[in-house]
């Protein structure tokens, strides 16, 4: 909400400039957004009058203008503006002006003939954008009175982020009375006379919807003059409010809503046929709406009807057809009061901005409306020639506004300080508030401006509110203390994050929706979890796996010159919305580029598919990492991809991106990636911990030559199901093709530590341990041992 | 001189002037082996009387291990030279950059979010967590904002299609999740994404909340000062830096206020706070008359932006590696 400044202060004025009014406000919880001078500087401009026009002998597009200044004799000034004319009131920069943008106006020859100064459109003033020719003034312009208090632009524009429980300051009268409160600086009294009835024109007015409308006053104005002009200060007063000037009779509506904060609608009297029922809509009844918009309503919103149907929204927006238009010159004017509960939301549904309805749903005095009536009314006799008709009043009861009570112990314990009766009182009294005083407790009644206020909390809110927050002690609060539980885990969320992160990963963190076409071909789900109003179409599904957000960061730093990119990402993702299961958190990762950054030690070589398994083993440790092959993925490698288990327990998957994919992405090479449910991770307790043994261990290794089919996992599981005595451990330390071993087969170099805990194993113990190796190996994959 | 003497002064002066060990060796045998000029005269020992043989054998044995200590010393300083020689050829260029693999690292929006949670872990607040599809009770209703109410255009909510539900707008329904399953007194807090229909320099649709909620017998407006004051000092690791609070409105709080705290030479809105409203804690079945509570919410992004000074929101999920390793 934008008010004028000086418009306040003609209400109440506390002490200090503008900033300290700022400071008032904002620290009362009315935020001033901004502060802006309804002008910027300059200095040394005045009300001039053509008094006398000719061409000039040697420009055709100037003029030599006589313009009286309030000096001895008028000055000539040179001109070139279409709309100079003889009688025309202008801002004359004198001789000496300092006009905005350091422009100093002195004596100047132009095209032979000497000027004495500038005529001035609203531009070069700084007061409007785009200004065609001068800044016409209106004709009762006091000649030679400064232009900067002849159009007040001493003035400053105060943006306020009302909050939505303060709609009673939605106007200059309730700011006013903020402001009184505030700073008890004294309000004064806007006197307002009730105008008499000029002709007997009037319209029936029906309310079956009464308890959505207990108030409704309609009055017929006739004898609008078409040609009657807003005057300067009500458009300054609506233009510094930050709306639009449209036609004198809509401007008074929406000059007496900014004042009294009562908006009011004024319909073209001679469009309207019948009475007028305030009713709710029925089931797709339709109507055109001001701003052009079509509207099908519901027996939820509240219509203004006649006879032909509905002709506004009721406190949203009037129709199209009963629209006030330059030519109207009898209007049917409506001053009503909707319940927030009618109006709420309803704009919202109809996607129109209305002033009317942001009132309305936030709380409007219901006791306004008579007032507001009369307000207009005054205006648009004096302004517009306006007669009015006889007022037609409908009223019905108001909803009644419970007394709250208020304990002064429960204000203190709130707050964390008492305040003490004296304060209490003193503040409710500033605020408009009637007390009465029971022991502990008030009996507080509210005034029917203050929607907000319904219980305790709420008064003890605007008791602190106006002591003011910062009388509030900062304390450090006492708490009974109890230690909560810990789990020894250290395979919880940060725990595996920091691992990948010691071991060259960085997180990023991608958007959590991403392009449908990627969730259907990078994670192969063609019914994603849709917005319904996504902000771009590249961020419209939601995602089910951190795969696709993963790939754009390598894109983007691709082409940013990465060589070597190491990510991780941990989010959730969605695979449902019916059940928080359904959107299970994850870690996903992906390496592309060299396994170690390019350096003078260590060779070259891209990071592979084992490498990032190593990472995950890793992470996972203590708890062994078991992969069996997938082809299940779209864009994964079907020949190097796995899913991946702990203790029997699926957690996700590693593999080579696709290298379809790969082109597609233009990546030169395949990404390994990863995705990890965190929620599937194992919680390691506390370790049952086994002291090293005290025999010797002893390595024996075998070389068996296998067909290139056979899997590492095929023959661990032949040695250790089930278990041989004595064997502790075995790893594959070296895998050979080539020269020596048959096409089609591999040679695998097997280590075997081999030990007894309890006595030293003697050769024959030892050897039967490593035939029974090479027997089962060559029963269970038809190994041969390698000569 | 005493042939004695010059025979020890001799195998002296000799082995001094010996730079290689295998050579050091040969001499030693002329003085010291089995033919040797020292082992030649001990054998002579034999043929004298026991008197003169006592005497004679004392003083032999002493140049014999003057010889011997002599021949050691020669030794040791021998095998000094040559290790010293050795460690010269074997020194490395230390300057030369270590090998294999570097570090990763936090992003700088998580970083903040465990600093935060670690801090407030020291005053006995666990963390909790939340769905970010949400249903409109959990995101609205049961913070105290119905249907229509006009808080609800505060936010620019996400809805998901074909369904009611949405994305949050704020972390605060954990808070409602939380007080369902738990008996008070609890704290808490809540870190996590959340969602905006909002795009531009300092707005991004996604971003982080961090929301606390500490529900108790006996806490107070003057407590929540002490607590978010003193978590911003802390956070910062300024100890003077200014905290106000200012009036404002939430649904879910009263009263509410939106904190501020001075950088630079203004007032910077930093996150909002308030005393439970008392509907929400009767939503969860708690009854206000007999706990209070306050709750607060910082936006992590904006904490992390002020902490390492980013200025542009954005650079946060451009998620550009240039950037982002300077958090390494």
């Amino acid at each position: 909400m934008k008010f004028s400044e000086s418009w306040l202060r003609q209400s109440v004025s506390p002490q200090g400039g503008t900033d300290a009014l700022a400071d008032l406000l904002t620290m009362a919880g009315l935020e001033v957004e901004s502060l802006e001078p309804a002008a910027p500087p300059f200095s040394g401009v005045v009300v001039g009058e053509i008094v006398a026009i000719a061409p000039h002998p040697d420009a055709d597009r100037l003029r030599v203008c006589q313009v009286a200044c309030g000096a001895d004799k008028p000055l000539t000034i040179v001109c070139g503006a279409p709309n100079a004319r003889a009688g025309l009131k202008a801002p004359l920069a004198v001789v000496g002006a300092k006009l905005p943008g350091d422009l100093a106006i002195g004596k100047a020859k132009m095209r032979g003939v000497e000027s004495f100064g500038m005529l001035c459109s609203a531009r070069e003033l700084g007061i409007a954008t785009d200004a065609d020719g001068l800044l016409e003034l209106p004709y009762e312009a006091p000649v030679g009175a400064d232009i900067r208090q002849y159009l007040d632009l001493e003035d400053t524009v105060i943006e306020l982020k009302l909050t939505p429980n303060r709609g009673d300051c939605l106007s200059m009268a309730g700011l006013a009375r903020e402001v009184a409160a505030l700073s008890a600086a004294r309000i004064e009294a806007m006197p307002l006379q009730s105008l008499a009835d000029a002709h007997a024109h009037s319209r029936g007015i029906t309310v079956p919807a009464a308890a959505d409308c207990p108030v409704y006053l309609g009055r017929v104005f006739t004898g609008i003059d078409p040609a009657a002009r807003t005057p300067l200060w009500m458009r300054r007063r609506i233009e510094r409010a930050g709306s639009r000037c449209v036609s004198l009779a809509v401007d008074i509506t929406n000059y007496v809503m900014l004042e009294l904060g009562q908006p009011l609608h004024a319909f073209d009297h001679d469009r309207l046929s019948g009475d007028i029922v305030v009713r709710r809509a029925n089931a797709g009844e339709r109507i055109t709406l001001l701003d052009g918009s079509e509207a099908t309503l519901d027996p939820s919103f509240l219509v203004i009807a006649d006879a032909a149907g509905a002709q506004a929204v009721a406190g949203v927006m009037g129709g199209a057809h009963s629209a006030v238009t330059d030519a109207t010159t009898s209007i049917f004017l409506e001053s009503a009061h909707f319940v927030p509960g009618v109006i709420a939301g309803r704009a919202r549904r109809l996607n129109v901005a209305s002033e009317a309805a942001h009132r309305f749903e936030r709380g409007v005095d219901p006791t306004l409306p008579e007032r507001a009536m009369a307000r207009a009314a005054q205006l648009l006799a004096d302004l517009a020639g306006a007669q009015a008709g006889p007022l037609v009043a409908v009223r019905s009861e108001l909803p009644q506004r419970a007394p709250i009570r208020l304990r002064e112990s429960r204000a203190a314990a709130v707050i964390g300080m008492d305040l003490g009766s004296k304060t209490i009182t003193g503040i409710l009294d500033r605020l408009g508030l009637g007390h009465q005083k029971n022991g502990d407790a008030w009996t507080v009644t509210v005034p029917p401006h203050r929607f907000d206020l319904a219980i305790e909390e709420d008064l003890i809110e605007e008791i602190v509110r106006v002591h003011g927050y910062q009388k509030v002690p900062v304390r450090s609060p006492q708490a009974s203390l109890g230690m909560p539980p810990r789990d020894e885990s250290v395979l919880k969320v940060a725990g595996p994050m920091a691992r990948l992160a010691l071991r060259d990963y960085q997180e990023v963190i991608t958007y959590s929706f991403i392009d449908e076409g990627d969730e259907a071909t990078l994670h192969g789900n063609a019914a994603p979890v849709r917005l319904a109003n996504p902000i771009a179409r590249q961020m419209s599904v939601m995602r089910s796996s951190l795969l696709a957000g993963l790939l754009g960061v390598l894109r983007g730093n691709v082409a940013h010159r990465q060589t070597r990119v190491r990510i991780i990402e941990r989010g959730r993702v969605f695979l449902g919305i019916d059940e928080p299961s359904q959107q299970p958190e994850r870690l996903g990762g992906l390496a592309w580029g060299g396994a170690v950054d390019e350096q003078w030690g260590a060779p070259a070589r891209a990071v592979d598919f084992f490498d990032v398994k190593a990472d995950l083993e890793a992470i996972l440790a203590p708890h062994a990492l078991a992969a069996q092959p997938w082809t299940g993925h779209p864009a994964l490698h079907p020949g190097r991809a796995a899913r991946l288990s702990v203790d029997g327990r699926d957690i996700g998957w590693l593999g080579e991106l696709h290298p379809r994919q790969v082109q597609a992405l233009d990546l030169g090479r395949a990404p390994v990636a990863f995705e990890i449910d965190l929620a599937a991770l194992p919680l390691s307790g506390a370790v049952a911990a086994a002291p090293p043994a005290r025999t010797p261990s002893v390595r024996r290794d075998i070389a068996v030559v296998v067909d290139e089919a056979v899997q590492w996992r095929q023959i661990a599981h032949a040695i250790a199901d089930p278990a041989i005595d004595n064997l502790h451990d075995i790893a594959p330390f070296d895998i050979y093709r080539g020269q020596g071993i048959e096409s089609g087969k591999k040679s695998l170099a097997i280590a075997m530590t081999i030990q007894d805990t309890r006595k030293t194993l003697t050769d024959i113990e030892i050897e039967a341990v490593v035939n029974t190796v090479v027997e089962r190996l060559a029963s269970a994959v038809g190994a041969s041992l390698r000569q | 001189m005493d042939p004695l003497d010059s025979l020890q002064a001799e195998a002296v002066a000799e082995f001094a002037a010996i730079d290689d060990p295998d050579l050091l060796e040969q001499v030693k045998a002329r003085y010291l082996g089995k033919q040797g000029l020292i082992t030649e005269r001990m054998k002579a020992l034999g043929g004298m009387e026991p008197e003169a043989r006592k005497a004679e054998g004392a003083r032999i044995n002493r140049v014999k291990t003057g010889v011997e200590e002599a021949l050691n010393a020669r030794r040791e300083a021998l095998r000094e030279a040559a290790l010293a020689q050795q460690l010269a050829a074997e020194a490395l260029d230390v300057s030369l950059p270590g090998r294999g693999t570097g570090a990763g690292g936090w992003h700088p929006v998580s970083r903040v979010r465990e600093r935060v949670c670690e801090l407030f872990a020291g005053i006995g607040f666990e963390v909790a967590d939340g769905p970010e599809i949400e249903t409109d009770f959990f995101n609205f209703t049961a913070l105290n904002t119905p249907d229509d109410h006009p808080a609800r255009s505060m936010h620019d909510t996400f809805y998901i299609e074909g369904s009611d539900r949405l994305l949050r707008t704020h972390t605060s329904p954990i808070q409602v999740r939380y007080m369902q399953a738990h008996q008070p007194p609890l704290r808490i807090v809540a870190p996590g994404r959340v969602y905006r229909v909002d795009s531009d320099a300092t707005h991004s649709p996604m971003f982080h909340q961090i929301e606390g909620l500490w529900v108790d017998r006996d806490v107070s407006f003057a407590d929540l000062k002490g607590v978010v004051t003193q978590f911003l000092q802390r956070f910062f690791e300024r100890e003077d830096l200014q905290v106000r609070f200012r009036p404002s409105f939430f649904p879910f709080t009263e009263p509410s206020a939106e904190i501020d705290m001075a950088w630079g030479d203004r007032w910077l809105e930093i996150g909002g706070c308030g005393m439970v409203h008392p509907n929400v804690l009767r939503h969860v079945n708690i009854d206000p008359e007999e706990f209070r509570g306050f709750a607060f919410g910082f936006g992590i992004d904006r904490l992390a932006m002020l902490r390492y000074g980013v200025r542009d929101l954005r650079l946060f999920y451009e998620n550009d590696l240039r950037f982002l390793r300077q958090f390494v």
